[in-house]
């Protein structure tokens, strides 16, 4: 590989690509050009460097400068003043990087400080588009090890000492899982990767697959060996067109490196990959119904036993992982399990990464170490809510989760602490709310989600989870019974103990758990007709703050249904019987004077 | 779509069978490209799918009904996808999507008259850090408010 002295690295994750990061990758590469240093220093395009609120993110190296949220304009400044000049560009600095009298380095800054990044390791600091940049990054190193100086059983074996359990949801632990199909005696066998990434607010398998495609194959690779499989599909969304075409790049080059495909590093051993695209169904996550799904049919989970590795794809043996899990499994055989049980709680080992998102002014991926706090994640790294708004509950696991409220954020983050709190680690996906958040809406958003999903196989979740969203909508528009919650509780114990899959068995965890802690929130709408914190439109009323109305009577003229009345330099008033609840007076009130409660 | 291009499309669905169809569990990469080919799955390229696949039509209208990404509808030539995860939801995303239907007068689901838009709800999007976001074919737009809407339309005109 060529030598440089200056590294520029370009964010090219779905974020930073949609604040046009493309074009100031190639004004970078124009600047260079003119002031001659096209040998001196390089233009990389990388993944995801997680801190997407600040996008779109460019770092320099070897100083490690972070530049933050640059526009196509700056470049011209930073070619000139940082790599003609040697002058760093203060102004354009993550500004929490930037003391009095130096520059702190990305590592010393909150956002950076308490992260450990295994499965991100690559994310940010190499070119998903060249296997050679893997490669300088201890790339295949694992593969060789495994396919030179181990039998499929250690490798097994490592795999369960490290402790690593899955990434997807529900914690299984991941050598076991080899193992189980290891034994399962057959010719064909299949290795599956899950990125489908359901999860509706989590992208941590989108950036993983953006910014390390290598790591999933090489890892995949790995797998099969350990169980003797030579086939692997990965199921990806097609919602992420930029992470179907890196690891379409990704395999094509690996084949070519003889790293895919028949007698892999002159060994005996064959593996190939190919990459299935999903069509838009949460329930394919579910393992049986992806495979269902790979096989070309409607994506219905079955009922297991028989587990996939015992019977699976297409009828043979087959295990299936989550992406995350995968970009694990590189670094244990490198660095040693010990290494990775060092890391975490007792009973979860390693690092979890987590999608920050919602009312949180650091929104993006983070990757800490399992034992750290729910606090720590969201004030320390993740800043805390934005405009000093208050906050009120972190959602984890997605519509299968449940949330955790400010009472409760000093849980240690892993598996079995999150479950006894209600809700559950999840595949990552964590959104913070804040006041301005109603938790009978959220519960409600969730149920919504999940009818919408349901497959419609199973009579609990097909009809159950119906009957619960009526319920929680008749309560936000005000026509909620007192016998609401009960029947509830009820439904929602009946639809765990019997639905056919982890979809509806899950399906009334935001429903519980928003009720455990939020309770008085669910009896303000019922009993009062109140929606506390001002979401649930149809139990608002707007007003006039008399105080504040300098009677300019523009309320009444922008009112598409005239029910506000007054005379100028009066106070005006609003008819509550006659209004639609539309909004419009008080986006248009030029005094503030106008209030929902 | 005039006849002849109708025709031409068909031809290329041929090529799409030829690649895919020793493969097992050929029918979702073939409906995907089918998909990519016409915009859509017209009922004549489902009945050609079922004849060299070998796979019942009622199977394959199954398949391509339960998937949500799969039309069979033509669509509009942009396709606009309204992000409404749990990120843009709670960052009030409801408001883009009011103003979407507002502005192009039609429902999520919907394509406008002349064919240009069609208006979608999708899920999760990938980009939650840049909530609430829209996605335009493959566009995305994020860090919205319900204003900047009209501005964004007007690019596509
Ligand atoms: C409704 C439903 C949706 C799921 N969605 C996903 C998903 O999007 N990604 C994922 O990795 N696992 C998902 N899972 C979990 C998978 O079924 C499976 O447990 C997991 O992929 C196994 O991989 P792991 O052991 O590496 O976690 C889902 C499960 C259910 C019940
Ligand atoms: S929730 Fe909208 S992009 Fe993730």
């Amino acid at each position: 590989m060529e030598m440089y002295r200056s590294h520029v690295m370009i964010c090219r994750g779905t974020g930073c690509t949609s604040a046009n990061s493309e074009q100031i990758a190639k004004n970078f590469e124009e600047e260079i050009k003119k002031h001659g240093l096209e040998k001196e220093v390089v233009v990389e395009r990388t993944g995801c460097f997680g801190l997407c609120a600040l996008g779109p993110i460019v770092i320099i190296y070897p100083e490690a400068s972070f530049y933050s949220l640059v526009k196509p304009e700056d470049v011209e400044e930073i070619v000139k003043e940082h790599l003609v000049k040697g002058r760093v560009v203060k102004r354009l600095l993550y500004a929490e990087s930037v003391e009095e009298d130096r520059i702190k380095s990305i590592n010393e800054v909150d956002f950076y400080k308490k992260q450990v990044r295994v499965a991100l390791r690559n994310c940010g600091i190499i070119n998903p588009e060249n296997i050679d940049e893997y490669i300088a990054f201890d790339g295949y190193k694992a593969l060789a090890k495994v396919l030179t100086e181990m039998t499929p059983v250690q490798v097994i074996d490592t795999v369960k000492k490290s402790g690593l359990r899955g990434r997807g949801g529900a914690g299984f632990p991941t050598g076991m899982k080899w193992e189980f199909a290891s034994k399962s005696h057959n010719e064909q066998k299949y290795v599956l990767c899950n990125a489908d990434e359901g999860d509706p607010g989590a992208f941590m398998d989108r950036s993983v697959l953006e910014g390390d495609p290598h790591s999933v194959i090489e890892a995949m690779t790995i797998a099969g060996y350990a169980i003797g499989a030579n086939q692997g599909y990965i199921y990806v969304r097609a919602e992420y067109p930029i992470a179907v075409k890196r690891l379409a790049i990704a395999i094509s080059q690996a084949r070519e490196y003889g790293l895919l495909g028949k007698g892999i590093m002159g060994t005996n051993f064959n593996f190939d990959l190919e990459v299935r695209l999903g069509a838009g169904a949460f329930v394919c996550g579910e393992e049986t119904a992806l495979i269902a799904s790979i096989e070309g049919q409607r994506g219905m989970p079955r009922p297991r036993p028989p587990f996939p590795a015992v019977k699976g794809l297409f009828g043979k043996p087959t295990i299936l992982n989550n992406v995350e899990t995968y970009a694990n499994i590189c670094p244990i055989f490198l660095n040693g399990p010990e290494w990775f049980a060092s890391m975490g709680t007792e009973k979860s080992k390693g690092t979890k990464v987590f999608a920050l998102g919602g009312k949180i002014n650091n929104t993006g991926l983070v990757e800490i170490p399992m034992g750290t706090t729910m606090r720590e994640v969201i004030y320390e790294i993740g800043g805390g809510c934005p405009n000093g708004k208050k906050y009120k509950a972190a959602q984890t696991g997605g519509p299968s989760g449940g949330c955790i409220p400010a009472s409760h954020l000093d849980v240690a983050i892993d598996y079995e602490n999150l479950i006894a709190l209600g809700s559950m680690m999840g595949s990552g996906g964590l959104i913070v709310m804040d006041e301005d958040n109603c938790m009978v809406d959220i519960a409600r958003y969730f149920l919504d989600f999940t009818v919408d999903e349901s497959c419609g196989k199973c009579t609990p979740c097909r009809e159950g989870t119906k009957r619960m969203l009526e319920i929680l909508e008749r309560i936000t528009e005000g026509k909620g019974e007192e016998s609401d919650i009960e029947k509830l509780e009820t439904l929602a114990k009946n639809i765990k103990n019997s639905a056919l899959c982890g979809l509806g068995q899950t399906a009334p965890n935001p429903i519980l758990s928003t009720l455990k802690y939020f309770r008085d929130e669910y009896e303000a709408h019922i009993r009062d007709k109140k929606c506390p914190a001002g979401v649930c439109q149809a139990l608002l009323s707007y007003t006039v703050i008399d105080e504040k109305c300098k009677g300019c009577g523009i309320c009444a003229k922008q009112c598409p249904v005239s029910c506000i009345s007054g005379q100028p330099k009066t106070v005006y008033k609003i008819n509550s019987d006659k209004c639609i609840k539309c909004g419009v007076c008080m986006t248009k009130c030029p005094f503030k004077a106008i209030e929902k409660k | 779509m005039s006849d002849i291009a109708f025709k031409e499309k068909m031809e290329k669905l041929e090529h799409i069978l030829e690649e895919h169809k020793n493969k097992q569990g050929a029918l979702m990469p073939i409906l995907h490209e089918t998909q990519e080919l016409f915009g859509y799955l017209p009922e004549e390229a489902q009945k050609r799918i079922s004849e060299v696949t070998l796979v019942p039509t009622a199977e394959i209208y199954g398949v391509a009904t339960f998937y949500s990404r799969f039309t069979l509808k033509p669509r509009g030539k942009y396709t606009i996808g309204v992000c409404l995860g749990t990120a843009c939801y709670v960052k009030d995303a409801q408001s883009i999507m009011d103003r979407l239907k507002d502005e192009l007068k039609i429902k999520p689901g919907d394509s406008t008259d002349d064919g240009k838009f069609t208006l979608e709800a999708t899920r999760c999007l990938g980009c939650c850090g840049l909530a609430p976001v829209i996605m335009i074919n493959e566009d995305v737009y994020g860090k919205l408010a319900a204003d900047d809407i009209p501005g964004i339309l007007k690019k596509y005109e």
